[in-house]
């Protein structure tokens, strides 16, 4: 190996390592505020690439369906609970949120010819599709069991993945895509050519990260889930809603997982299952930062990137092999720095 | 009133169903069957884990896999290295081959991930098991995706088992041994610190569990399960490749675990039959539905996890045996079971517990300052104070939990700082909880059999083979007998959370009583008590003072510390502010100006 190909594989891993910083970051914010382990983190890259591929083909995505299905069925949930707590007033936003705004998305779908937009309109299209599954996903799955133990959490996430991975194969076929990229322009770097979409994904993940640590230091929502991830029964005995605080989050999640999904479909070919595997690889970054803390975990999404690039030279076959057995020697310096037997909640 | 059906008659019933299953029913039938015992067989040991554990593995395909990889290669590699050419050649001998190296490769793992929180397992074997599935795809040697072909079948006394009519009856009864074996285990000695795992680990250490070793033990067992499953699913097949052991085919053996009942042995074969026969019906109808080919039964499996998980979190198990009436056995207490052996008491008056001068400062804060005090043996010590005095923090600097920052605690002599609470218990300490620690959807007996964890040394082989049943008379017996000294005879075989929380706490004083202590410490015992209940409880403190065990309690009643003990420590700030018999220290100034404040 020259100098030459080791910038480029640095490249390589510099470019998925920012993508696997950015889930990383959504899945220590999942386990922070709700204790779940958030598998189907991975699912909303797939969607929100593939549905911007469907939307650029000129098809209606069919995750607008399983959008209205999943609204229709939180609305009837919550327009039962908002009748027998006696407060009809709030019939009217149920609604409109869970029914009729993925409604208008399907006419506006259906009259506007998305297909000629600009590549940012037809994105946050597919952002608008794919994003508030997030949210719903917090109603209908895990509010109800929001009390329940970790390990029952973990489960149900697993099952959601499995679920996801199914329709996804319903919604998009089997057969992989990519999108054209943001911009074919290529800069000169000293020795190598940095390619424009590279400098997309790294310049929106600093941005993404930047605007998060905005949020959470400086408004007001985003104190109330730090102090929701901090303690949760503090922070609802001061007034922060956990549903609130679930909702939120998932939206972050489904946001960050969406955008990522957007931001490499010009540069990997994304399969409708292909969101797991670089879902985990976050995992593997944020067990590296003990799945608490953000700057080892975004430290550890570079590595997980980096050795990733670097071992799909050397021994191409084993590369996720190598990548996932990386967790053992991170587990086991975890395990050496032990502690006293606690309970688990 | 309905028919009742003892269980014997019942499990009689099954068993002759299935012994007569392949004579009559057709070929596709027993294949179902086949792998729906092959499925209950993985799902059982994830019964085990999840269930009873309360840890969990996505990666048990990957045992599956090592399982069946192992006898593959022994059997149909023509040059082996020498050091395994023994193994070669015969599927027995590959069975052996096969557990071993699984449970290498468990113990490994379990040391790894067990030892932290438990959702580290779970992810860990994720991770693992999608490497595993790569590498059995990527190595030659395991012939790559394409995989090893010529598995030849198992022989049994010189007799082939080449069809599926024949393997069946090995499968099944692989499956029915493991079930019995679990069964056993878990209403045993090991089975109760292994029920104790989930939601007691921190009662069951102060027991002398080891629930390392616990949380360890049901791991390897569950991949052992795997690994059984795996040798005779290659020998079915004649043939391996990766497909069957990938990471989503680990996740389905969860579902079926968690679909069943993961809390019961039946729950396993009760997953493993509806998945297997629901997969087999949606994979046929469903690509003619949806019109295009491909595994959408899964959409359907996650969609009924979610719901099981959100509506029947205890599976389908419970529900299906409510169907079936059959008749409650409770289990006979042996009188005739010969005691267990006491450790001896130190003599009368003998200093068992020495405080010297604690002191612990939490950052600016001193919780303790140089505090000193002592028990005897056959003395009741309580120690008093007001709210927010110090008085947990140096029960917990007393009993190991904690480690003061400076000055000492010993115990017979020796100090307590730095040994964990197990060998704590080991010597001779034995102690409740403020907050009762129990476990609640066990018995009152079970519970305080825990406590005599240490009195006996039968190990997991001993109990899934029944041959700890003289060892295990003798624990309960004593369980019983403490039962019976705290007055609580009536409630032995009541689940321990129907009670009520002053019955909890004398429960827990029970527990405690049945590890043969030498010291006692109580935490608050007659909070919560009714006042004939406290009498009762006064008396049996009085008792075991007369035995010679000393008794330390720490208090807030104050009618019921004066009327009992020998000596008062009073504590507030941190401080010992008074030291005494009780009716002196009831007259101490300092004191009264604590509890009631300053004379005007």
């Amino acid at each position: 190996m020259d100098f030459q190909i080791a910038l480029l594989l640095g490249q390589d891993g510099i470019t998925n390592g920012a993508i696997y910083a950015l889930l990383a970051l959504a899945l220590v914010l999942v386990f922070a505020v709700t204790r779940v382990i958030f598998i189907p983190q991975g699912e909303f890259v797939s969607y929100g690439a593939l549905t911007l591929v469907m939307i650029q083909a000129g098809a209606i995505p069919a995750t607008v369906w399983l959008l209205l299905g999943a609204g229709l069925l939180a609305a009837a949930l919550d327009v039962r609970l908002a009748l027998r707590a006696g407060q009809p007033g709030r019939l009217v936003r149920l609604v409109g949120w869970y029914v009729a705004y993925p409604l208008v998305l399907v006419a506006l779908l259906y009259t506007l010819p998305v297909k000629d937009f600009p590549m940012i309109a037809q994105i946050l299209f597919a952002l608008a599709v794919v994003v508030p599954m997030g949210p719903l996903m917090y109603r209908l799955i895990y509010q109800p069991i929001a009390a329940a133990p970790v390990l029952v959490l973990l489960i149900v996430s697993v099952a959601v993945h499995v679920a996801m991975v199914g329709l996804g194969l319903l919604f998009f076929g089997a057969e992989g895509s990519r999108t054209p990229p943001f911009s074919d322009a290529r800069f000169e770097m000293g020795p190598v050519m940095v390619s424009g979409q590279t400098i997309w994904v790294v310049v929106s993940s600093l941005v993404l990260i930047v605007a998060l640590y905005q949020f959470f230091e400086r408004t007001l929502y985003g104190k109330a889930l730090r102090a929701t991830a901090i303690n949760r029964v503090g922070a609802r005995l001061m007034g922060i809603s956990p549903a609130l605080a679930g909702r939120l989050t998932f939206f972050l999640a489904a946001l960050i997982g969406a955008l990522s999904g957007v931001l490499i479909a010009p540069i990997t070919t994304i399969y409708y299952d292909t969101g797991f595997l670089i879902g985990l690889k976050g995992f593997v970054a944020a067990i590296v930062g003990g799945l608490g803390s953000y700057p080892l975990a975004a430290a550890g999404a570079l590595l997980v990137g980096l050795l990733e690039a670097f071992s799909s030279f050397w021994a191409s076959a084993h590369k996720e092999v190598i990548v996932f057995t990386l967790i053992i020697p991170v587990l086991l310096w975890r395990s050496l720095r032990g502690r006293h037997v606690e309970e688990e909640e | 009133m309905k028919p009742m059906f003892s269980p014997r008659l019942i499990l009689g019933v099954f068993l002759a169903v299935l012994a007569v299953a392949p004579l009559v029913l057709s070929s596709f039938y027993v294949t179902l069957l086949n792998y729906i015992g092959l499925y209950a067989l993985v799902a059982l040991g994830l019964v085990l884990l999840t269930g009873v554990g309360g840890l969990t593995s996505f990666g048990q395909a990957a045992f599956v896999g090592l399982g069946a990889y192992t006898t593959a290669v022994l059997t149909t590699a023509t040059e082996l290295p020498g050091w395994l050419a023994w193994a070669g050649g015969s599927p027995w001998l590959a069975l052996v081959v096969g557990l071993v190296f699984t449970a290498v490769v468990a113990l490994v793992l379990g040391s790894l991930t067990l030892r932290l929180s438990g959702h580290y397992l779970p992810l860990g074997t994720i991770a693992w098991g999608i490497s595993l599935y790569f590498l059995f795809g990527t190595l030659d040697t395991l012939g790559g995706h394409t995989g090893l072909t010529g598995v030849p079948p198992i022989t049994v006394f010189g007799f082939e088992l080449d069809r599926g009519e024949e393997l069946f009856y090995l499968i099944w009864l692989f499956l029915l041994a493991a079930m019995l074996t679990t069964q056993n285990l878990l209403d045993s000695r090991e089975g109760r610190a292994i029920r104790a795992l989930k939601g007691g680990m921190v009662m069951a250490e102060a027991m002398g569990v080891n629930t390392a070793r616990s949380r360890m033990i049901i791991f390897v067992i569950a991949a052992l399960h795997a690994c059984a499953s795996g040798w005779l699913y290659a020998h079915l097949q004649r043939f391996v490749n990766p497909t069957p052991f990938g990471l989503h085919i680990g996740i389905e053996y969860l579902f079926m675990a968690v679909v069943g009942g993961a809390g019961q042995v039946w729950g396993a074969l009760v997953g493993a039959g509806v998945i297997t026969i629901a997969k087999q019906w949606l994979q046929d109808v469903l690509p003619r539905i949806f019109g295009q080919s491909g595994n959408f039964e899964v959409i359907f499996f996650g969609l009924m996890m979610v719901i099981v998980l959100q509506r029947a979190r205890d599976g389908l198990w419970p529900l299906l045996a409510r169907l079936v009436p059959v008749r409650a056995t409770r289990r006979e207490l042996d009188a005739a079971a010969e005691a267990l052996p006491r450790k001896p008491l130190p003599a009368k008056g003998e200093v068992i517990l020495e405080a010297k001068e604690v002191t612990r400062r939490f950052g600016g804060l001193v919780a303790n300052n140089n505090m000193s005090l002592s028990v005897r043996a056959g003395e009741i010590l309580a120690l008093i104070g007001p709210n927010g005095a110090g008085k947990s923090t140096m029960f917990n600097q007393i009993s190991g939990v904690d480690t003061p920052t400076s000055g000492e605690v010993l115990f017979l002599g020796r100090a307590v700082a730095g040994r964990d609470s197990r060998e704590i218990a080991r010597m001779g300490m034995s102690r409740t909880f403020q907050h009762v620690k129990l476990l609640p959807t066990m018995t009152v007996l079970e519970n305080v059999a825990i406590g005599a964890h240490l009195r006996g040394d039968k190990g997991v082989l001993s109990s899934a083979w029944r041959l700890d049943r003289n060892e295990e008379a003798r624990l309960l017996n004593e369980a019983a007998r403490q039962i019976e000294r705290v007055g609580l005879a009536e409630h032995m075989f009541d689940a321990a959370g129907s009670l009520a929380l002053g019955q909890q706490r004398i429960l827990e004083i029970a527990r405690a009583l049945a590890a043969d202590p030498c010291l006692l410490l109580l935490d608050e015992p007659a909070a919560g008590l009714r006042f004939k209940e406290k009498q009762a409880l006064a008396e049996l403190l009085k008792k075991l003072r007369g035995e010679g065990i000393g008794i330390l309690l720490v208090e807030h009643d104050m009618d019921f510390v004066m009327g009992l003990v020998d000596r008062v420590v009073v504590m507030e700030f941190g401080e010992k502010i008074a030291e005494g018999l009780p009716e002196d220290v009831q007259r101490n100034p300092a004191v009264l100006e604590a509890y009631l404040g300053g004379v005007e």
